[in-house]
């Protein structure tokens, strides 16, 4: 046994002690697990909204033809599901994940400015309501969700959807940026003695580095939301060319934001992998050193990557050539990260629980995203297969099955935590299984449609031979996965209080989250493990061999 | 209602040498992709099954990480991208090679919402939505957009580009074999982006030539009737004028198609429709019940007005 003691914990904090009960509590708290949670809940809602526009789109695109949406009405509902899905689902999903784990993992009591936190939140849920408001102020934005201009510039996009997807974006933009300053400071502040920072969980890596990004990318779009927003209210030119402005302008500071963007999304998406693989199989994981500093690597070459969505601007040979090796470049650390998982789960004893499932999911749908990404920094196949469906499915195999499928394997992992219940394992079996052949059904044949000429965000399309059937298999697909989720969600609504009890640490982990009981209290630890390496548990369990006597 | 016919499209038919190199790039990486995805999914699969947990199993033993190994795989994708960077530098150059400074273009192409106006550099010949080339030879186009971004794609023919307001942009276009080559807008440009189609006619020579000689001629002043009745309202009743242009008429906008020889043409806005007689009826009837958010209004107009101008229409052959 380790001879180190308990570390006692003194709240650095003066919390205010909930006196209020109910909805109340709820609303007025500065716990950092309820807001967490009521992230999670939020995300919820609005993954739903994203599918129900998903579904509408679907439905249209089943034949061709179809007058079921009318353009307008289409283009609306594109426009939101990405808009949603990238701002109001994987942003809070993935915030609130981070928010309600990243004190636990590191010990502390709660985030480094609670009441900053709850600020968060709230205009979190402001701007999505703000947002979702414009369909009945006269129509949603329905320029896309990157929102090119001049298309969303006053001229070509009267009614006011556009102003509302600005305003909403710059509030989201602000929530987001508070929310990297707290966890920053949080992760680099309040870690228990003994916690340094190379012992930190993956995760916890993972966020920290999110977290950097979102402070370095998000003001570029908050400034260029701004720009837009005073174009088309007080008729300045900034991205109108026919006044002097520039419409490219536009796209390099969107997606001077919008490819960061992108690693924010599956940063910690590879957080939560590298926590679920290694205590289902039994394992360290391995090369932890390389996973976080190849996870610097994607964030600092993820700023050199932008123009990779513009190689059809026109822009040369020699800026195309530039962004090509950046992007060809950052396969390389991504893909170093699939081998270690890999061999993590090598010579280990893999416990197949639905948490696993999705996460060895996650290797295999990632990676056939990952793939077609590279041949996109290929640049001349770009010029071909960009803004087909081709690209459709590419996104939404890095998105859906890297970030959604991890998040599914980090719900059924930490729900036991969050609720102090077990989601069943039944339910989550057929979740999976539905889901993963649902996606391939709705995504995999669209690689294929974009190879026949389909383009994106077409509201019909004629009849040619094979299109037809191939959309049909795809909207098949998609309502496989509509089943699937509502699957889910009963799961936790009947588990979150009559699931099986959970303890405080039913998977074996060996993160400090699981030292404390399920749920936590509101402090979070009455005493934290002696911390010695990166597994505190395990060192605890297995005295006769720890982790810090072979120096990790 | 009624719909266009269409050829197939594929990408894997390029009828290029610059659409022929993409492709065979894209068979290169793709081999490349499929054979990583076999190994990943391959390891996945092994030890899922190999490894899987088996009752009254203790503890595998905890392996920290090798460093040479990961070395390894880390230096393996290395090599792979370079070989994939280079093999992407000799491909741009054959798919996209720089044109001269002092090439002037074979074709202007404006990209408006939604359809493509055509100007072609000598003789001057304008047209809407199908554009002719000869066969046989790299063709030069300038593109540009009057209005938001658009983004021409063909591919059977060579690389999408953009059309962007402001920024007027080069790329070539070829086709070797006579035929139809279907294209379309590919940059979401607004509410009817789906039907904002392209068609490319590609000509031997001599029946280019011809084409072009025939593009040239200014229609003759209708004498039937109905037509002459169709022509006084296209060019003073009604607003028609403001938007077409017909050549050899006062009517010289280019804010729609331009219509001098709109008769001879095989679809109707921008291949939304076939070009039939019904279809043209139907279309100035109520564009937006056909296109629904397009430039052009419904003008309300009598069952009369619209037989007038569909016979006028008619003769721009």
């Amino acid at each position: 046994m380790s001879d180190a003691p308990y570390i006692p914990v003194t709240p650095s904090l003066t919390l205010p002690r909930d006196r209020v009960t109910g909805a109340l509590a709820w609303i007025s708290t500065v716990d950092h697990k309820k807001i967490g949670i009521m992230y999670l809940v939020t995300s919820l809602v609005f993954f739903c909204l994203g599918g129900i526009e998903a579904l509408l789109m679907r439905i249209q695109l089943a034949q061709p033809n179809s007058t079921f949406l009318s353009p307008t009405a289409f283009n609306q509902v594109f426009t939101m599901h990405g808009t949603t899905m990238i701002f109001l689902f994987a942003m809070p999903v993935l915030v609130g994940t981070a928010n309600y784990l990243a004190p636990l993992m590191i010990g502390a009591s709660d985030v480094a400015f609670p009441r900053v936190n709850a600020l968060s939140l709230w205009l979190l849920v402001f701007g999505g309501l703000l947002l979702y408001f414009s369909f009945i102020a006269g129509g949603a934005p329905a320029a896309g969700w990157f929102s090119y201009a001049p298309l969303s510039e006053k001229a070509y996009s009267l009614s006011k959807g556009v102003d509302y997807y600005c305003v909403g974006l710059i509030i989201l933009g602000i929530a987001s940026i508070f929310a990297a300053i707290n966890l920053l400071v949080t992760i680099i502040h309040l870690r228990v003695p003994g916690l340094t920072i190379r012992r930190v969980p993956l995760f916890v890596w993972m966020v920290l580095v999110t977290q950097i990004l979102i402070l370095l990318a998000f003001p570029a779009l908050n400034a260029s939301l701004v720009m837009l927003f005073i174009d088309r209210t007080l008729h300045a030119h900034f991205f109108i060319p026919v006044s002097g402005g520039s419409a490219i302008l536009w796209q390099h500071f969107f997606w001077a934001f919008g490819h960061p963007e992108v690693y924010i999304l599956i940063l910690p998406a590879f957080g939560v992998i590298s926590e679920v693989i290694p205590v289902f199989s039994g394992k360290v994981i391995y090369g932890y050193e390389f996973v976080a500093a190849s996870t610097v690597a994607i964030g600092v070459l993820s700023f050199l990557v932008w123009a990779h969505h513009m190689f059809a601007v026109g822009l040369g040979h020699g800026v195309d050539t530039m962004f090509a090796a950046g992007s060809l470049l950052i396969a390389v650390p991504t893909g170093v990260k699939i081998f270690n998982w890999i061999a993590t789960m090598w010579q280990g004893t893999i416990r197949f629980t639905t948490s696993m499932l999705f996460a060895v999911g996650f290797l295999v749908m990632f990676t056939i995203g990952g793939l077609s990404g590279v041949s996109f920094a290929a640049f001349p196949i770009d010029w071909q297969v960009t803004d087909t469906y081709y690209l459709v499915a590419h996104i939404h195999y890095v998105l859906f099955g890297g970030t959604v499928f991890a998040m599914f394997a980090g719900v059924y992992y930490w729900f036991p935590k969050w609720s102090g219940h077990m989601l069943s394992e039944r339910l989550g079996k057929w979740h999976f299984w539905l889901i993963l052949v649902g996606f391939n059904m709705t995504f995999m044949v669209q690689h294929f449609l974009g190879l026949m000429g389909m383009t994106r965000r077409v509201f019909t399309y004629p009849n040619l031979p094979d299109w037809g059937l191939l959309n049909m298999i795809s909207t098949t697909g998609a309502f496989l996965m509509g089943i699937a989720v509502a699957i889910f969600i009963w799961n936790v609504w009947t588990s979150v209080s009559g699931g099986e009890p959970a303890g405080d640490n039913p998977w074996n982990a060996w993160t400090l989250e699981w030292a404390t009981t399920s749920p936590p209290p509101e402090h979070n630890f009455d005493r934290v493990p002696p911390v010695r390496s990166r597994r505190p548990i395990w060192d605890l369990e297995h005295p006769e061999n720890p982790d810090w006597k072979h120096g990790h | 209602m009624q719909n266009v016919a269409m050829p197939t499209t594929r990408l894997f038919s390029p009828d290029s040498p610059q659409a022929g190199a993409i492709n065979h790039l894209f068979l290169i990486v793709g081999v490349i992709m499929i054979l990583i995805l076999a190994l990943v999914t391959f390891l996945v699969f092994y030890a899922a099954f190999r490894y899987r947990r088996r009752p009254g199993e203790g503890e595998p033993p905890q392996l920290f990480g090798k460093k040479n190994v990961e070395i390894g795989w880390t230096v393996a994708p290395i090599l792979l991208v370079i070989f994939i960077f280079v093999i992407t530098l000799r491909t741009m150059h054959r798919a996209d090679p720089a044109p001269a400074a002092d090439d002037p273009p074979f074709l202007v192409v404006t990209a408006h919402q939604w359809w493509w106006e055509a100007q072609y550099a000598e003789p001057h010949v304008i047209t809407a939505n199908e554009i002719h080339i000869p066969t046989g030879k790299p063709l030069l186009v300038e593109l540009k957009s009057a209005d938001v971004i658009h983004d021409w794609w063909v591919p059977q023919l060579g690389r999408k580009m953009d059309a962007i307001p402001g920024h007027p942009n080069d790329f070539w276009i070829q086709a070797d074999t006579p035929g139809t080559y279907l294209g379309r807008c590919a940059e979401y440009c607004g509410a009817e982006h789906a039907w904002m189609r392209i068609r490319v006619i590609a000509q031997p020579q001599a029946q280019f030539a011809q084409w072009e000689q025939h593009q040239l001629e200014v229609p003759a002043k209708p004498r039937a009737e109905e037509a002459a009745q169709g022509e006084k309202l296209f060019q003073k009743q009604l607003t028609c004028a403001s938007c077409h242009r017909v050549a050899g008429t006062p009517a010289k906008a280019d804010i729609g198609p331009d219509l001098t020889h709109v008769a001879s043409r095989e679809t109707l806005a921008a291949g939304r429709l076939k070009n039939t007689s019904a279809n043209l009826r139907k279309w100035l009837a109520n564009p937006q019940a056909i296109k629904p958010g397009a430039n052009m209004p419904n003008f309300q107009l009598t069952e009369n007005q619209v037989d007038d101008l569909a016979a006028y229409l008619e003769t721009l052959k």
